[in-house]
């Protein structure tokens, strides 16, 4: 693909580092997320002579590929990070790792030492390529200054296109320094990489079918639609709409599907709603659209919606038939899937058994009388569930555009549980990794994309820790983004999992000796507040609110609270335990269950 | 991972054709062992200088659903251009080809030599001591003759592992 682009337009010579910027520039990059080191000594100093692209320094190199996530998933554009070699790459693979499970178009430039010591054990080598080959979609080792800007050229094209993924670049330092010639990006088709985009009409035309003879019908939507743009998710809305099903959505996807809907079933799968995992347990047919049937999703694959025909659509084809059988598999982007679903749906003259949906619908009803996150806010101990809940209303009444970012956790569950969406591209959570640590890196990536947005990490006083260095940056760039710690002085989903699990006992669950929160954000330059009564919970949420820098907010919640619902480990959607007084259930958990994570 | 009690468990010869360059076996045999696939067999080499094509031939072993995952992938490796499951897309050749050293004395080498001849292996290398015989043929020859030469001399054996092409006027390279 380079070798045909440097034939067909007039070559601009310049040293390495600048045709890198310069490759960025023309694939629209405004900022990069990054640390300096030695190797990367040219691209800063390429970076220092020029104004178009901003740098961000963040204070750990995992923070800048979680940062590039949480801009790239806020604004649909691609995330770009640049670090040094060796530990600088090391210290990013959590981050790519984390951006290939969650389908998140990252860019990752890295140092090397020079050519003519690669395999030599140089000072802060290592094989980046070799040990970020499973956690990128691809990687590049650009040994041939000929071939750099054709290299960062396609690094674009794999990152964004089909299933989006994180890219390694990795530019040794000779190549920086070299000079060579600067190439446009290639109007020809990459030579082997094509994903299909387009449905086949055939098998669109069979989903119909399906869904159209439904009487129970459910659409279970994931992050593919919201990696497909804004536009796939208003068609998701007008497909369900006008077909009257229920939607229920992924962790992943959040946001594809209006909360305040009344068709809206909320999230699905382990901590989903009791409504959401019955009806894909009792639907007769199930439209998955840009979701993975992962196992956080299914619970025992064995018991998984075991009457239904499955229909499932993904830009991934490795992703169908991967862990569940299905009737019909399109293949192609979630959108142009959306778009001729609903083309094929008004073309055909079938009618709708309404009677049987009307049906599905007063059964759906039954279930969510259950009202199965409920909770009782009582006395001054602060339930965690309320302090999200009260900051959802709280958000929502200031009518700001706001965006949730998360750490990983029982608090990214009730995040997930009470916080509602109504757009695609405003909840960035870890979801396929698990990345304890994610959420303040992400949102000051989210703040970057979005300046005059409220972006709020909702975090554990577990996680936050894991990347709290990254105060620094808010502070330096004036970054305005709030944490909002759920304080309960555990690992809580560990203390949950041991409590359930492994008969209480809480091994190396406490969150011993924390840090004064408030004295911390102090020192970070910003603004700390701790709230440990129910009755200044409102208050201490709007003073955070109002602030116009950085916050923390330490709430201090009910140390032993438990996530439900919950389908326990090896369990199927219809075994779920609903709240603390069904306990019982989870005497049940096999160990074959108990295996499982 | 592989369930052999599942009926629908088979052996699978995949050819995949991919851009000739650096870490392309690394990224192939790394996702086999990273999602827990089966090698049994694979083998590498160019195969259209020009436009720069290497062809990897693997046998491997899993339920239907298994073999399905493993083409797909393959197929989403960036510099994969084409991937077949040359098992089930219709008939095709399946051939490896062998090195084998056999040692003896007197009788012992009568009996390789006619062996030798019966499988059509050609003798390639000879010393007062030693025959070294080159065979090509399907997998379950190779391990016959092995079988045979084991008792009268195997010192040593170096195979290719399989190569395999569709048969009629099919091709991947198109």
């Amino acid at each position: 693909m380079s070798a045909t682009a440097q034939t067909t337009t007039e070559a601009r010579t310049m040293n390495g580092a600048e045709i890198v910027l310069q490759a960025l520039k023309d694939n629209g990059v405004e900022v990069i997320f990054g640390y300096p080191g030695g190797a990367v000594l040219p691209l800063y100093d390429a970076l220092f002579q020029q104004n178009a692209i901003r740098h961000i320094l963040v204070r750990h190199e995992q923070a800048a590929v979680h940062a590039a996530e949480g801009y790239a998933r806020s604004t649909g554009k691609v995330g770009v990070v640049l670090v040094t070699s060796g530990p600088g790459a090391t210290n990013a693979v959590t981050g790519l790792v984390d951006a290939l499970m969650d389908s998140i178009p990252v860019i990752c430039l890295t140092g090397q030492v020079p050519t003519h010591l690669i395999g030599n054990d140089a000072f802060q080598e290592a094989d980046t390529t070799g040990i970020t080959r499973p956690a990128t979609k691809h990687n590049y080792l650009v040994k041939d200054i000929n071939k750099l800007a054709g290299v960062v050229h396609e690094a674009f094209y794999v990152a964004k296109s089909g299933r989006p993924g994180p890219v390694v670049i990795d530019l040794p330092k000779d190549i920086l320094i070299g000079k060579g010639p600067y190439t446009e990006a290639p109007q020809t088709e990459h030579r082997s990489y094509r994903p299909v985009t387009e449905p086949d009409p055939a098998q669109i035309q069979a989903a119909v079918q399906l869904l159209k003879r439904a009487k129970r019908p459910i659409v279970y939507a994931g992050g593919g639609v919201i990696n497909a743009g804004p536009e796939a998710s208003r068609l998701l809305t007008e497909f369900v709409r006008m077909a009257g099903m229920p939607c229920t959505n992924t962790l992943m996807g959040l946001g594809a599907y209006p909360s305040s809907d009344p068709q809206f079933l909320g999230m699905l799968g382990m901590h989903g709603t009791y409504e959401a995992n019955l009806a894909m347990h009792g639907c007769d047919v199930m439209l998955n659209i840009g979701a993975r049937f992962d196992d956080r999703v299914t619970g025992r694959l064995n018991a998984f919606s075991p009457a239904s025909k499955k229909i499932h659509a993904d830009i991934d084809p490795s992703s169908i038939n991967k862990n569940v059988k299905v009737d019909v598999a399109v293949v192609g982007d979630a959108a142009r899937v959306l778009a001729a679903l609903l083309e094929a749906w008004k073309a055909d003259d079938a009618v709708q058994d309404r009677a049987a949906i009307a049906e599905w619908w007063r059964q759906i009803d039954a279930w969510r009388g259950t009202d199965c996150l409920q909770y009782r806010q009582e006395g001054s101990i602060i339930k965690p569930q309320h302090a999200v809940r009260r900051l959802y209303e709280i958000t929502r009444e200031l009518g700001r555009e706001t965006f949730i970012t998360t750490e990983v956790g029982q608090h990214q569950m009730w995040a997930a549980q009470y916080f509602g969406f109504e757009k695609p591209n405003r909840w960035m959570t870890s979801g396929g990794l698990g990345t304890m640590g994610y959420g303040l890196p992400a949102a000051m990536g989210v703040q970057i994309g979005h300046p005059d947005a409220l972006v709020i990490d909702i975090a554990g006083e577990a996680s936050i820790l894991m990347n709290i260095q990254e105060m620094g940056t808010l502070a330096q760039y004036r970054l305005p983004v709030k944490v909002f710690i759920l304080n309960n002085e555990y690992m809580g989903m560990v203390r949950q999992w041991q409590e359930l699990l492994h008969g209480s006992r809480y091994s190396e669950s406490y969150s011993a000796s924390l840090p004064d929160f408030v004295k911390l954000a102090e020192s970070f330059h910003a603004h700390g507040i701790r709230v440990t009564h129910a009755d200044q919970l409102d208050a201490g949420i709007r003073e955070m609110l109002a602030h116009p820098g950085p916050v923390i907010a330490d709430i201090a919640v009910a140390k032993d609270e438990n996530c439900f619902p919950m389908i326990p480990s090896g369990a199927a959607h219809n075994e779920m335990i609903l709240a603390a007084g069904q306990q019982g259930g989870v005497a049940g958990v096999t160990d074959e269950g108990k295996v499982l994570v | 991972m592989p369930d052999a009690s599942d009926p629908t468990f088979r052996n699978a010869t995949i050819a995949v054709l991919v851009e000739n360059e650096a870490g392309i076996l690394a990224r192939v045999v790394g996702l086999f062992s990273g999602r827990g696939y089966n090698i049994e067999s694979l083998t590498v080499a160019p195969v259209d200088a020009e436009r720069r094509l290497s062809r990897i031939t693997i046998v491997t072993s899993g339920t239907d659903m298994v073999i399905e995952q493993i083409k797909a992938q393959l197929d989403r490796l960036v510099p994969v251009h084409k991937v077949s499951d040359l098992t089930v897309e219709g008939p095709h050749l399946a051939r490896e080809m062998m090195l084998i050293k056999v040692v003896g004395r007197g009788e012992q080498r009568m009996e390789a030599l006619r062996l030798a001849d019966a499988f059509r292996a050609r003798v390639v290398d000879a010393t007062t001591g030693s025959f070294v015989f080159e065979m090509t043929g399907a997998g379950d020859k190779l391990d016959a003759f092995i079988e045979l030469m084991r008792p009268i001399g195997l010192a040593e054996v170096s195979r290719t592992g399989v190569v395999a092409i569709a048969r009629g006027a099919r091709s991947l390279q198109s």
